[in-house]
């Protein structure tokens, strides 16, 4: 039925092993990127101004509603165009931080409105400032309930890491498809990637539901 | 193990019980409910079970309808085991079919009423005869609208219960019930998520059936005055067994265990 | 004044180009809107398929039924969709197994979204309050009526808004089956990039074309349906 080699799995599983760490390097970088942009993007939409948090609100749900790869080749190739080059790397970072930092600021957006009426009322009867009153606040009740989410985009983005293969990043399964292309066996690598993924995201997912657990714990919260 | 020899496959006589409970325990873990429990229902008599709680009077209901399953004796119905079955002259525990068979002579109405959203009060009525008895649906209507008719909801048959009141709600169910066409009806706390003036319409349509109806019937209730009124007997539980019982006047009047009087003193204060 | 000039000259550069642009390459566009569309729906009925059968198995007592549904489920989720892709297009012919190009991409895009979908299909019936199911128990239904007359209605209408992201989520799935070839709108797209070198043009116009799609035929579709559902459960 099939003949698997085990000397050539054996052979291609160092190559695979180093582009996987390129692969957590790229995920943990977008992470970061959209963890932080993510915010900005749901606070964006609680400014005064309506015309500010349309257009934000307009341009995250663009930013959702369209595929992930299409966005990162519009990124690399039309970068240059206004002059600015990027490096694949670069691109691929920017795509998916910005991706993610969309569906972030949904989650986000949530745990802000998740937050009881009465704390903001008792900032303004403080007199606290409206920088305060959301790093020392909200933000901190915001964040347990938005855990879940994040720890699933976090889990997310890994799985999506293969789309920047497509503009030529060497993550792992940009690795897999060079070491099809050159042995022409595409059965060892690419079982042994999804393999990989596996190993990576289902102990990940579970590790997100015990941090989860422990941060409930911690802040007394329900 | 229990030895299950020690129970009848049948019940036979003279005056066999409309439902019998013999030596049933249930166990929740490490908490008994239930303990040794020995309880019997002539056919058409009208018992009312009350109690505090966490003293085992819903569980009695719910084991009746097999909706808990039973950890020692054994319920029968009608002389017929219920909850286990004859295998070999000898009783075990009953199977998924048995138990859907037997239990079809059950009927139960629920606090919180269980009306199926999606379906019309006549949708809600008709769907267990159609469904489950297989009868035409011609027959099935008529028989829905006799019973929407007998508990004063003819001119809401059409509505969904969302657009009913509690009262309205719960008078579907008991008509939903009924038309099952069961031997005993088991009635579960139906007035305590009522507001205080819809209890009458529900309590109302309760004693019409009393009057009207050879029906065996189960009430846990905590409205003593309707108890009083329309019970043949009355079960006191405490801790998972019979305290006291006896006709409504006696013990309502003339309670003689301590723990009966204390409940009772305590319940008129809380009115 | 001439900086204003300079832009309005500018615009109307880029305004009349973008517009010659579509004029050509339009057919192009709407080829791999079809496809798109096509392979969207086909995953979306594979998906919905998979998730009932694989969510109804996940609450089943049995435990080997309920182990395959899991196993498919945490390997469909576990891994990303291009992995799954690849080694259904190149893989599985080894095994004897070797599906066109156009069904691959569908098949794929469904089971792994079908695995999504069971997890809101299990939380969907299990959001159904206890009491439903022992109302039916107590009028003696049978499991099977039970689920399809009683419980599954009630599941449908809480699952609703969860689905509709999941369809957005599906629509761009449909987008990498361009990558083993498939002539959708993320392929022409790319073919015209190759061919115009307009990328801001090509990838811009069908990035607006799945917006448009996901937000004005998606979305409304599964409004639509919620708001039916909610019809008839009385609830409108």
């Amino acid at each position: 039925m099939f003949d698997w080699r085990w000397d050539f799995a054996f052979e291609i599983l160092p190559r695979l092993l180093q582009a996987t760490l390129n692969t957590l390097a790229a995920a943990g970088i977008g992470y970061g990127i959209a963890v932080v942009l993510g915010l900005v993007f749901a606070l964006a939409q609680r400014t005064p101004s309506r015309f500010v948090t349309l257009v934000v609100r307009e341009c995250v749900e663009f930013i959702r509603s369209t595929p992930l790869v299409l966005q990162i080749f519009f990124v690399f190739f039309v970068a240059p165009q206004f002059g600015i080059r990027l490096s694949p790397w670069v691109a691929g970072m920017i795509a998916i931080g910005l991706h993610y930092s969309a569906y972030l600021s949904e989650v986000y957006r949530g745990g802000i409105e998740a937050v009881p009426k009465g704390q903001w009322e008792a900032c303004t009867a403080l007199n606290l400032s409206t920088t305060k009153t959301y790093f020392r606040v909200i933000i901190p009740q915001a964040l347990p309930p938005s855990l879940a989410g994040m720890g699933n985009y976090l889990v997310g983005i890994f799985k999506d890491t293969p789309m920047l293969s497509v503009i030529g990043v060497a993550e792992l399964m940009q690795a897999a498809n060079a070491i099809g292309g050159a042995n022409y066996r595409y059965l060892e690598p690419y079982t042994m990637v999804g393999i990989i993924f596996l190993a990576i995201s289902l102990p990940a997912a579970g590790l997100i539901k015990v941090f989860e657990a422990w941060v409930h714990k911690k802040l007394g919260m329900n | 193990m229990e030895d299950m020899s020690q129970y009848p496959t049948e019940l036979s006589g003279p005056d066999v019980p409309m439902v019998r409970f013999m030596n049933v325990t249930k166990r929740y873990g490490a908490l008994t409910v239930l303990d040794s429990l020995h309880l019997d229902v002539s056919e058409g008599e009208m018992v009312t079970v009350i109690g505090p709680s966490g003293s085992g009077k819903t569980t009695v209901l719910r084991m009746l309808m097999t909706l808990e399953t039973i950890n020692g004796g054994v319920i029968y119905l009608d002389g017929k085991p219920l909850t286990h079955m004859e295998k070999n002259g000898v009783l075990v525990p009953a199977d998924a079919k048995y138990l859907r068979r037997a239990r079809s002579s059950i009927g139960m109405c629920f606090q919180h009423f269980n009306l199926f959203p999606h379906m019309t009060a006549l949708q809600n009525c008709m769907e267990g005869p159609v469904q489950v008895l297989g009868l035409p649906k011609a027959e099935a209507r008529e028989r829905s609208e006799e019973l929407l008719s007998m508990v004063g909801m003819t001119d809401k048959k059409d509505q969904h219960p969302s657009r009913l009141s509690g009262g309205q709600q719960q008078r579907v169910a008991i008509a939903r019930a009924l038309a099952m066409r069961p031997k005993v009806m088991l009635f579960d706390e139906v007035t305590s998520a009522l507001d205080p003036e819809v209890i009458g319409e529900v309590t109302g349509v309760i004693r019409k059936l009393v009057a009207e109806h050879n029906l065996t019937m189960l009430m846990v209730t905590h409205q003593m005055g309707f108890a009083r009124d329309i019970s043949d007997r009355v079960c006191f539980f405490f801790d998972g067994k019979i305290e006291e019982q006896g006709a409504p006047e006696s013990l309502f009047g003339n309670p003689q265990c301590e723990r009966t009087q204390q409940f009772l003193s305590a319940v008129k204060a809380a009115d | 004044m001439q900086p204003i000039l300079q832009l309005y000259e500018y615009w109307n550069d880029i305004h009349m180009s973008y517009l010659d642009f579509l004029s050509e390459q339009g057919p192009r566009f709407i080829d791999g809107t079809i496809m798109t569309a096509t392979q969207f729906f086909l995953s979306a009925i594979l998906a919905i398929m998979c998730a009932l059968t694989a969510g109804l198995m996940k609450l089943s007592s049995n435990r080997m039924i309920k182990g395959t549904a899991l196993v498919y489920i945490e390997i469909f989720r576990g891994t990303s969709l291009l992995v799954q892709l690849y080694w259904i297009f190149f893989v599985l012919p080894l095994f004897g197994l070797t599906l066109d190009k156009f069904y691959t991409g569908f098949v794929a895009v469904g089971l792994n979204l079908g695995a999504y979908g069971a997890e809101l299909v299990r939380g969907g019936i299990q959001s159904v309050p206890k009491g439903q199911w022992e109302a039916a128990y107590a009028i003696s239904m049978s499991p099977a009526k039970r689920m399809y007359r009683i419980i599954l209605p009630q599941a449908l209408l809480n699952m609703l808004p969860p689905w509709g992201n999941l369809m957005i989520e599906l629509l761009k799935a449909t987008a990498l089956v361009s990558l083993i070839s498939v002539t959708d709108l993320m392929f022409e797209a790319k073919q015209i990039n190759g061919s115009t070198f307009l990328s801001a043009q090509a990838f811009g116009t069908a990035l607006i074309i799945y917006y448009i799609f996901a937000r004005l035929v998606v979305t409304p579709f599964m409004r639509w349906l919620e708001r039916v559902m909610a019809r008839k459960m009385g609830r409108a």
